[in-house]
């Protein structure tokens, strides 16, 4: 895939997920805006070529402005995790499938392996260490850690920030539905079982009644 | 005076409680760094160039375009594989170091390679391509045995090769400084990772400082440095600044290690009461370009008359690695198969034909309080039918039984445990935190012995500066690091006895450290505190190394070997989608004295879940035209995601009788039996048996076909 391939098939930045949510739920992507176009309704298209030296962008991350020089290839992963030493969010399969890169994107989650850093520029990025220190954990993370959901800990930050959002959204969450909210996330030690307490205990934890 | 011998359950604070891991937080919150996560100041990032040919000559390597590329830093390439033979894609024929990832990326795309191409060969299910001689092995006597059987069964069955596919990839962040190694590899074997690694990059052994605080998977496959590790280390060299090189996905999933394949043609022959009388089984397989050897088959039931024939097939495929319970999970569900295909075809319940047959089995008494046990946990009784009686509409259900053993004696190690004048302990070992918790298992053991808190351990591992301990392989960490843990604690705190008696007016042999202070042992009332005791020892610290020596330890009872498992599988078939839904699966298991039941129980919850994948989902798949692994990604890899995996109970044997054995490992064991249950719940549940796995849609409708 080209850059400008996944470009495109990034839309708005929002994940694959939900891409495909939004598809099916309007029908129609009305307009995309990317990092190197603007494809409006009628199909014109108005050229803002980027690149491919290093383009001066301003990222907002955790709550922090981070000022960087990026060719417009770079994935906002490899940003976050070679440029700026944010490494939670972890690369394993670098195609959007795994969700260990998962991070929020204007409070949605993101395979940041499939988004460029470009496209992110102006967006609000939380990462797992916006969401939490070792000190401070927030509601999933202190669940993840006393139900055991991790066990070599590389597929954690994708699962804590995916589950966080989906329960952010719906502390009302059924197990099924916070299930689905991670579905896009995979692990290999096979943590399933303590995540699902984790999600529950969580979900508890965030309406008071922990 | 503190012995060595395991505290009674009474006596017990920690040891065999639910205990978080102690790296919990860090992880969760993203903190911890992984070998993959160090960035190094004046990082260069290296990617390998690799051969796109199953199998060729390799005739030139040019990597002169690859070096004229703006930001490349440095390059090697493999010079003495030239005019030498690849034999996978994949195989690493040289590297670049460059700026950026992006450069590495760009660059190696530049390095130009000549080939002559040769015939490759990547099927691995038909004998005809069986290369070497088979071996061959015969118990008692196979012809008698089918004289004697009432019924003699026959059948295919088969196991394809899976890769480890670790979440972190094989890989390392090398730097060569002032002629020394600083390494920080992904490995379980942080002790010996560097062993033998100067043969090929000329720096003293003694001069290699290997460090990995956490490493995201190893399943068997990261014990040594590999060609990536050497590569990265003369590119840290010839450089002069770090280089990280982690294979990316693709590369981790082709040529990183896999499990070897298995299929067989089993015939069996039992009584029409159920007593097996002969087995007899050929097998044929792949383990790449290497050798190729099935042990431990037929599995856990050992017919008095059984003959086995391992036939190997040398395939133009990335090398098989050791693979969670090497050999086991494969002839499990080979055996496990043709036994319940046995039982069906002489219309006998499963589990009582297992019973029947426990005295074949090495653990008679343990299989058969597990199995009840497992019965009782999935609801046998009310759920069990025979294969001839199927649910009525198109969606069935089935129950299948499998079970596994292990050994699991605990590896050689060492730990040195100190205790300092302000009251402080330091814990420091050469072992690894695979993610099974051995970092909280030192803290527990230490905090056990000294009668302190958790948290007043300061546990150090993964650095090869600490005690040597042995590579996380064959379940033994929990047992060899547990020892070395003990021995050394016990000796440290003999030594602040001796300090305390004095003090105290008590011999030291009637003194004990209880909930942080030093006691007459059944006499509160005369006793100090942990820090008043340490504040005695002017001249110093006390520092103590124990060791495990596996001999000594397994005799004294603070360790053994060989474990028993029974699983229960139930599972839906959908027999118009061919769609198999794990229900429930129940997995009893025994593994001595437990130190964290916690983390203990994950490794049995984790281990189910991974055979489950194997059942349902993973197989490395190879186009014979090309030689190319097909799926070497994560879509068409297949992991099992949450929603997979039905629930899943687990069930710990404990008691004196388990206990009194001393710690076993528990890290293999139970990802051997759940591909076994789960083919055996589906062939009770449809009434044939899907021959081989994975048990995709497709083949489950080609069985009812």
């Amino acid at each position: 895939m080209t850059a400008d391939e996944k470009t495109n098939m990034q839309g708005k930045g929002l994940s694959r997920r939900g891409f495909l949510k939004g598809v099916g739920a309007s029908g129609a992507v009305a307009t995309i805006a990317t990092g190197c176009s603007t494809i409006d309704r009628d199909g014109a298209v108005s050229l803002t070529p980027r690149g491919p030296e290093n383009t001066p962008i301003t990222l907002n991350i955790n709550g922090r402005r981070r000022k960087l020089d990026v060719e417009p290839r770079v994935t906002l992963l490899d940003a976050l995790r070679n440029r700026l030493d944010l490494t939670g969010a972890k690369k394993v399969c670098d195609r959007g499938t795994c969700g260990s890169c998962t991070v929020l994107v204007d409070g949605e989650p993101a395979y940041s392996c499939s988004m460029l850093a470009v496209e992110a520029a102006g967006r609000k990025i939380t990462t797992v260490e916006g969401l939490g220190s070792p000190e401070q954990m927030n509601a999933v993370q202190e669940a993840f850690v006393e139900n055991d959901a991790q066990q070599c800990g590389f597929c954690t930050p994708g699962f804590v920030v995916a589950c966080t959002s989906v329960l952010d959204k719906n502390p009302d969450a059924t197990l099924e539905e916070a299930q689905a909210g991670c579905g896009g996330n995979l692990c290999r030690c096979g943590t399933y079982v303590g995540m699902n307490q984790a999600l529950m205990d969580a979900a508890k934890a965030l309406k008071g009644g922990a | 005076m503190a012995t060595a011998a395991w505290p009674g359950k009474k006596d017990r604070s920690l040891i065999g409680k639910s205990i978080t891991r102690q790296d919990g937080p860090v992880k969760a919150t993203g903190r911890a760094k992984y070998s993959y996560d160090l960035n190094p100041p004046g990082l260069l990032w290296a990617k390998p160039a690799t051969s796109p040919h199953a199998h060729a000559k390799l005739v030139s390597i040019d990597t002169k375009k690859a070096e004229a590329l703006p930001g490349v830093k440095g390059v090697w390439k493999d010079t003495d594989l030239i005019g030498e033979e690849v034999r996978y894609i994949g195989q690493i024929i040289a590297c670049v170091a460059a700026e950026s990832e992006e450069i590495a990326t760009e660059a190696v795309a530049l390095v130009e390679a000549k080939y002559e191409v040769l015939e490759h060969q990547v099927i691995d299910n038909d004998p005809k391509f069986a290369t070497g001689r088979p071996s061959e092995q015969e118990v008692g006597n196979v012809a008698d045995g089918f004289a004697e059987a009432d019924v003699t069964i026959e059948g295919d069955y088969g196991v394809p090769v899976i890769t480890h596919c670790c979440m972190e990839p094989h890989g390392q962040v090398t730097e060569v400084r002032g002629g020394e190694l600083y390494a920080w590899p992904s490995t379980q074997n942080v002790s010996r990772w560097a062993d033998r690694l100067n043969d090929s990059v000329g720096i003293d052994r003694a001069k290699m400082h290997v460090d990995c605080q956490y490493m995201g998977g190893g399943f068997g496959s990261k014990f040594t440095y590999d060609k990536w590790g050497v590569i990265g280390t003369l590119l840290a060299k010839q450089t002069g600044r770090p280089v990280k090189l982690l294979l990316d996905r693709d590369l981790e999933l082709a040529i990183a290690g896999n499990r070897p394949s298995g299929y067989t043609h089993i015939k069996l022959g039992v009584k029409n009461d159920g007593a097996i009388t002969a087995f007899e089984g050929s097998v044929v397989g792949t383990g790449g370009g290497g050798g190729y050897r099935l042990r431990a088959f037929p599995y856990v039931f050992e017919p008095k008359n059984r003959k086995t024939t391992m036939k190997g097939i040398r395939t133009n495929r990335g090398g098989q690695r050791a693979w969670r319970a090497p050999s086991h999970p494969q002839t499990c569900l080979l055996t496990f198969s043709a036994l319940e295909d046995a039982a069906a075809k002489i219309g006998m319940d499963a589990a009582a034909f297992y019973k029947k047959n426990l005295n074949l089995t090495a653990r008679p008494d343990v299989y058969a309080e597990e199995l009840d046990i497992a019965m009782k946990m999935i609801g046998y009784e009310k759920k069990a039918h025979l294969r001839t009686k199927l649910d009525a509409g198109p969606v069935k259900r089935g129950l299948g039984i499998a079970m596994h053993t292990w050994g699991g004696l605990g590896h050689g190690s060492e730990c040195r445990v100190t205790i300092n004048p302000d009251g402080s302990v330091k814990a420091e070992i050469g072992t690894q935190d695979l993610g099974t918790g051995a970092r909280t298992v030192v803290s527990i053991i230490a905090a056990e012995t000294l009668g302190l808190p958790l948290e007043a351990i300061d546990t150090r591992i993964g650095n090869n500066a600490y005690p040597a301990s042995g590579g996380s392989g064959g379940s033994t960490t929990t047992g060899g690091i547990s020892v070395s843990t003990r021995m050394a604690a016990t000796d440290a705190l003999n030594d602040l006895l001796g300090h305390a008696a004095t003090k105290l007016g008590v011999a030291a042999d009637k003194l004990e450290a209880k909930g942080g202070r030093i006691r007459e042992m059944g006499n509160a009332a005369k006793s100090m505190s942990w820090a008043d005791a340490c504040k005695m020892l002017r001249t110093g610290s006390i520092s103590k190394t124990g060791q495990n020596n596996r001999t000594e330890a397994q005799k004294a009872g603070l360790i053994d070997a060989g474990v028993g498992g029974v699983q229960i599988a139930d599972v839906s078939v959908d027999t118009e989608t061919g769609v198999v839904t794990l229900n429930e699966m129940a997995a009893v298991q025994d593994c001595g004295l437990i130190v964290d039941m916690k983390t203990c129980e994950s490794q049995v919850y984790g281990g189910v879940i991974m055979g489950i994948t194997s059942a349902l989902f993973e197989e490395a798949l190879y186009d014979p035209t090309t030689g190319r692994m097909l799926n070497a990604d994560m879509e068409f890899y297949r992991l099992a995601g949450i929603k997979d995996v039905g629930t899943i109970k687990v069930h710990m044997m404990t008691g004196e009788e388990y206990e009194k054995r001393g710690i076993i490992g528990i890290g293999e064991p139970p990802v051997i039996a759940p591909a076994a249950a789960i083919s055996n719940a589906v062939a009770n549940a449809i009434g044939v048996r899907v021959p081989y796995l994975p048990l995709t849609p497709e083949r489950v409708l080609n069985a009812l076909a």
